[in-house]
């Protein structure tokens, strides 16, 4: 089904260099990378950036074509951009056609902005493709961590977080059965006008929220019956270490993002 | 109406890294008017064996065909076959939306396009074949139902619509002795009388034993034993290395022999075992 070919928030299991890294560190890369990219005006500046992302992937050893295929759901937002850019920017003119008109300076935006945004799209989701969700987690409560005493409740945030995490496959799963069940008994998701599809929603919607409302109250419950009474006290399995591969990737991602930044 | 499967393979998540193969060249052919069941280990492909027979899932290779229909066509219409194919998921409870039971229990005939009054005469047919009151149900709304009673309802969504093929996945799962009894004894009255084509999926020896004529066995994704219940249950070891047991009186006959008395171990129900141990004492009870 249509689910299936989501890649964003995905993670594939691993070994490499890039999974053993600290969350916090991949992190800190990610808001770097997000940062250098709307630092960074010129192509060349891009083409780095690029390198150093394909570099990242050969190290975490993922399928090329798994992490392109990422792209696909946001495929139209990213040629509106370009689009939206390459014909409505005002210039010297280069190619006329009836109402069209493409100007060098409208090519060039548009080119930058779409290779921003696949870069942008590319970077971020190695994030989550190289960090499991409980790492994920772990890492943002403890980055949070210095802010509780202005009154940022990290650890339920992090909870939070995690159990949505956790429950986005469970209902994406949930939902494929159900609409399979309800198409069993002929509904059609695909047809009709905007009204018609709406309405039709209404036998998935209904067994989808009432499975939630159940599974959230069963959670409830089961947190209960194991003692969680919140953060305080909490003693972790895992601990985050931040080894000498942190501090390695560290400085060479700060300085990168700052010898790019500011050249290029 | 007949089911046929010819070396269907099917792969989940196909072209990722997290690839599956959930059927690998299956074979088979369900006659009109069977009474099949499908046994099988956790994971062997069961419920993705049967999503095939109404086209909720394509295979990635091989070919399906219902009433001689190619369901692998592109111009097949999947909708009418799922209208004559019936098919009960596991837990159908969690799937019911209606404000009113006769809403949720007509959509399926609504879907067909069928006029109200045909709606409402089905709705009052499937309630009964599920042994439910019409009158009395059916402006209640279904969540306020029992468990046993929702189920019920459920399966009445499947049955308003007339199928001429019924799959049930589980039907009993998570319910009481009696309730269990009950929906398997409507089942089989359906096949009995209205000659409809059964197949269910099941965890219980017991269940197939009593109601399947035929009995199909899944292993990682493969049919490993198809024949009658009393052949495959001859094949004990088989079932016990794929972790499936034999129906309790089957395994006390067995023990029996083992022990030196004189019995036939081809018995499915209490009644044969009993003629069966009298025999073997010389007649006397």
């Amino acid at each position: 089904m249509r689910f299936r070919n989501l890649t964003i928030g995905q993670h594939i299991p691993g070994n490499s260099v890039v999974h053993r890294l600290d969350p916090r560190t991949k992190i800190l890369g990610t808001t770097l990378l997000i940062v250098l990219l709307f630092a960074v005006n010129g192509f060349i500046g891009y083409g780095l950036v690029a390198l150093a992302i394909a570099g990242v992937i050969h190290l975490a050893k993922l399928p090329w074509r798994y992490v392109i295929r990422g792209l696909r759901p946001l495929l139209v937002i990213l040629l509106l951009t370009v689009g939206l850019n390459v014909f409505l920017t005002e210039g010297e003119v280069i190619f006329r056609l009836w109402f069209l008109t493409i100007t060098r300076e409208g090519l060039a935006r548009g080119g930058m902005m779409g290779t921003r945004l696949v870069l942008l799209i590319v970077g971020t989701s190695l994030l989550t493709l190289t960090t499991s969700p409980i790492q994920l987690t772990d890492g943002i409560e403890s980055l949070l961590n210095p802010f509780r005493r202005l009154g940022v409740p990290a650890h339920e945030l992090a909870m939070m977080m995690t159990i949505a995490l956790r429950f986005i496959p469970t209902l994406l799963e949930e939902t494929e059965k159900i609409m399979k069940a309800q198409m069993a008994r002929g509904a059609d998701f695909q047809s009709g006008g905007l009204m018609q599809r709406a309405k039709s929603l209404i036998p998935l919607l209904v067994p989808l929220f009432v499975s939630a409302f159940r599974r959230a109250d069963e959670l409830a419950i089961a947190m209960e019956a194991r003692g969680y009474r919140g953060g305080q006290g909490r003693t972790k399995f895992r601990e985050l270490r931040f080894g000498r591969i942190d501090a390695v990737a560290i400085a060479l991602l700060v300085t990168f993002t700052v010898v790019v930044g500011v050249f290029f | 109406m007949s089911i046929r499967l010819e070396n269907v393979s099917f792969r989940y998540l196909e072209d990722t890294p997290m690839e599956t193969e959930a059927l690998l060249d299956v074979t088979l052919e369900i006659a009109d008017g069977e009474f099949v069941g499908i046994i099988g280990p956790t994971g062997s492909g069961k419920s993705t064996l049967i999503q095939h027979f109404n086209g909720l899932l394509l295979p990635s290779s091989g070919k399906v065909w219902v009433d001689g229909v190619d369901l692998t066509h592109k111009d097949t219409q999947l909708r009418q076959i799922r209208q004559k194919v019936g098919m009960v998921f596991q837990y159908p409870e969690h799937q019911l939306f209606g404000e009113t039971v006769l809403e949720d229990v007509g959509f399926g005939p609504r879907n067909m396009g069928l006029a109200e009054e045909e709606v409402v005469e089905r709705v009052r047919r499937a309630l009964a074949y599920v042994g439910l009151d019409f009158a009395e149900l059916k402006d209640q709304s279904p969540f306020e139902l029992s468990g046993g009673q929702k189920r019920r309802v459920a399966i009445a969504g499947v049955l308003a619509m007339e199928p001429s093929v019924l799959i049930l996945d589980e039907p009993t799962a998570g319910l009481d002795p009696k309730g269990r009894e009950e929906i398997l004894d409507e089942i089989c009255t359906l096949h009995r009388e209205r000659g409809i084509t059964v197949i269910l999926v099941t965890h219980s020896m017991e269940d197939v034993a009593r109601l399947v004529d035929r009995l199909i066995v899944m292993d990682r994704g493969r049919v490993a034993l198809d024949g009658t219940p009393v052949e495959v249950f001859r094949q004990a070891e088989t079932l016990k290395e794929l972790g499936l047991g034999l129906p309790q009186v089957t395994e006390l006959m067995h023990e029996l022999k083992a022990k030196g008395m004189a019995v036939d171990t081809d018995v499915l129900t209490v009644e044969a075992a009993e003629e069966e141990i009298v025999k073997a004492l010389g007649g006397q009870r």
